[in-house]
């Protein structure tokens, strides 16, 4: 029963942590798959945890909160679709500018506006999300088995959390079900086709791009109005590159977005539940190597050692129509 | 790939153009100072001064400049050659293994000047391993070098944790560092260079790397321009089906272009462990690595343009200490935001201004050759 409980206790954190590497890694499936490489998620994110910090504390509004990240995670992703849609510039060096753009100037603004050091004001109830308790909850937690994964696996996250875990069928069926995403799958693959088609391939991509702006304003938000209550700074610590290792891992599929998320945040989980204690067999594991381990595991499926991944054929070349 | 704009002239395309993107880059920077409430040009005013006032100062520009020279090569290699290497940060940071051991072993014994060419070795080594990897990789598994190269970068950060944490730490200190290095660890300062001009170096950290990154510069024309292999590489980067027609063995090119781009990155670490801190602290290379892009992308990957760019880095970083001292709201931060947007306007959108450059210049040359057409007649 011990066990079990720290099983329960293990996988609930991993949810939590999964949650804004689904947003993100879900985002970059989305102009991924349109052709755009986009490394600029991880500044997008702390953008977007930027703006949800500071005008919630300044409205005390979490839902202004939101609409702000959004809008600004949407803009810097515009910044990225003119510079590698529009101007046919390298998308990756423009995702590295992004990135440091948005390192720096969360700093700066964050200390000019609030001077608490590149903090937001801790954020009071109204100004974040509160965790959702399904009914029944709290009379069941003492049901073996079933009553802990109802009441603490399945219940008390936040509204955002549930959203995360929608969004990967939702995305599924976007990108499969409807006319836009096999037009947007297309252009990643054979955007001279798309063209020929008589569809615009800059549209179809900008559209991809402002898919992928929400996405990662979600994930922003879910950092600094739900985890935490404000933006700290520097609070996406590498969660942008971790969401593209696992949409890599996932070979540039939903629901093995939603997977490789899960394994990244339950390793995550797990380094911190298993700081100093020493494992059976392999004794005491570093906390360093469990914290690299999701890097590794991506560079050994990059080298095909684990199934290949494929990355959509037009991805990273900019589209130029022949004169 | 097409490339859809006319030809320019020298001066415009290795001058010009290069400026107006930095002027762009710099003036988005000086609306971010209004945002904050501070009078930008004051802030240009503390930048020069604190970079140039002194030559203290100027002996911590050149400082920084000579760490940016390794970084920025470091990048332009791989450019050179169509490869993006990111991982500058995480070899550079592996490179200083090379340098600490080297230290550690003989500067008890030996004098700084039979340390110096073995840590030189040795960060070149410990560099060029971390990138051998991704080079490997690419070339012989087709995986993408950026991916790689990021991953590498946590890897390295992660590794290095451990080995200041666990291994390289002396025993009974707590601190994530190894012991400081006696005086066969520490390299001669350029004091008498400085001299020269009637400059006094202060406390500055200006030291013999310095030279060293001047003849990598160097080093780094020559292989790209001057040799057989400089020449593959950039028939690599420039089309690599003609250059797999011509017979270039590709996965042997990428290997070593990638292993001489994480060389340069590794003995950035030369500059900070035996020229400053005189021991290896954790995250000494503190984001040099990724200035590295930016530098290249300014100094369009020559080492002419690299050293120059790298300056101006250095004086960004300098200076930037200043404005922060002197105007408290604009922390060191702003040169992150600088660094990206130079990335930005000098590497995403280098060709933003350059049709109306472009037009410019033809409707010059139309009305040049309507006047000369006009004086035949």
């Amino acid at each position: 029963m011990d066990f079990f409980h720290v099983l329960v206790v293990l996988l609930e954190s991993t949810i939590r942590v999964s949650v804004p590497l689904v947003f993100a890694a879900l985002a970059g499936l989305f102009t991924e798959r349109a052709g755009v490489f986009d490394i600029g998620l991880e500044g997008k994110m702390l953008g977007a945890a930027f703006a949800a910090g500071a005008v919630a504390a300044v409205t005390q509004s979490v839902w202004i909160g939101l609409l702000a990240a959004i809008l600004v995670s949407i803009l810097l992703s515009l910044v990225h679709g003119y510079a590698s849609i529009t101007q046919r510039g390298n998308q990756i060096v423009s995702g590295v500018a992004i990135n440091f753009i948005v390192a720096g100037s969360t700093v700066i603004l964050g200390e000019a506006w609030f001077r608490q050091g590149g903090r937001t004001p801790a954020l009071a109830e109204g100004a974040r999300f509160q965790t959702i308790n399904f009914p029944f909850a709290d009379a069941v937690r003492d049901v073996p088995i079933l009553g802990p994964i109802y009441a603490d696996l399945l219940s008390g996250h936040f509204l955002l959390t549930y959203l995360a875990f929608a969004m990967v069928p939702a995305s599924w069926w976007i990108l499969y079900r409807t006319r836009f995403g096999l037009r947007l799958r297309a252009v990643g693959e054979n955007p001279g086709a798309v063209d020929t088609a008589g569809i615009s391939v800059i549209w179809l991509r900008y559209r991809a791009v402002i898919c992928c702006g929400i996405l990662c304003g979600f994930a922003g938000a879910y950092l600094s109005l739900a985890m935490t209550a404000g933006f700290v700074k520097g609070m996406t610590a590498g969660k942008g590159y971790i969401a593209l290792a696992a949409l890599i891992f996932a070979k540039w599929r939903p629901k093995n977005v939603m997977l490789a998320c899960l394994l990244f945040g339950f390793l995550d989980a797990l380094a911190i539940r298993l700081q100093g204690t020493p494992l059976p067999l392999v004794g005491q594991v570093p906390v360093q190597l469990m914290q690299a381990l999701p890097y590794i595991l991506t560079v050994i499926l990059l080298a095909g050692f684990i199934g290949k991944a494929i990355p959509p054929k037009a991805g990273g070349v900019p589209y130029v129509k022949e004169r | 790939m097409s490339t859809p704009y006319a030809k320019l002239p020298g001066w415009v395309e290795y001058g010009l153009v290069p400026l107006i993107n930095l002027a762009v880059a710099f003036v988005v920077a000086g609306l971010v100072v209004l945002l904050v409430g501070e009078n930008p040009f004051e802030a240009a005013y503390h930048l020069i001064n604190g970079a140039f006032g002194r030559g203290e100062y100027i002996g911590f520009t050149l400082y920084y400049a000579t760490t940016f020279i390794f970084t920025g090569l470091a990048v332009a290699v791989a450019f050179h050659c169509g490869l993006f290497n990111i991982g500058g940060e995480g070899q550079a940071y592996v490179g200083g293994i090379g340098v600490a051991l080297a230290c550690l072993w003989l500067d008890q014994t030996m004098p700084w000047y039979v340390v110096f060419p073995l840590a030189i070795i040795g960060s070149a080594f410990f560099g060029a391993l971390w990138a051998f990897l991704p080079g490997w990789l690419q070339a012989k598994r087709g995986s993408h070098i950026v991916i790689t190269t990021i991953m590498f970068n946590f890897i390295a950060s992660s590794l290095m944790v451990y080995l200041l944490t666990r291994v390289l730490k002396p025993l009974g200190s707590m601190a994530p560092q190894t012991r400081t290095f006696a005086e066969g660890g520490q390299l001669p300062k350029l004091d008498w260079l400085l001299s020269i001009f009637g400059l006094n170096i202060g406390t500055a950290p200006f030291n013999i790397s310095f030279l060293l990154a001047l003849a990598a510069a160097f080093a780094v024309w020559v292989l790209i321009w001057r040799t057989k292999l400089g020449y593959e590489m950039r028939t690599m980067g420039h089309s690599p089906s003609a250059a797999r027609y011509a017979g270039i063995r590709e996965s042997r090119i990428t290997v070593i272009a990638m292993m001489i781009s994480g060389g340069l990155a590794g003995m950035m670490a030369l500059n900070p462990i035996m020229g400053e801190q005189f021991r290896m602290q954790l995250d000494f290379v503190q984001g040099a690595g990724f200035v590295g892009i930016a530098v290249a992308l300014m100094g369009r990957s020559h080492p002419g343009g690299i050293i120059p760019a790298a300056i101006l880095f250095g004086v960004l970083y300098q200076g930037g200490a200043e404005i922060a001292f002197e105007m408290p709201s604009i922390s060191r931060d702003m040169i992150v935001i600088i660094q990206g947007l130079v990335i930005l306007f000098a590497g995403a959108l280098e060709n933003m201004f350059r049709p109306a450059i472009t037009r410019a210049f033809a409707m010059q040359g139309r009305r040049a050759a309507a006047v000369a057409q006009t004086k035949g007649a």
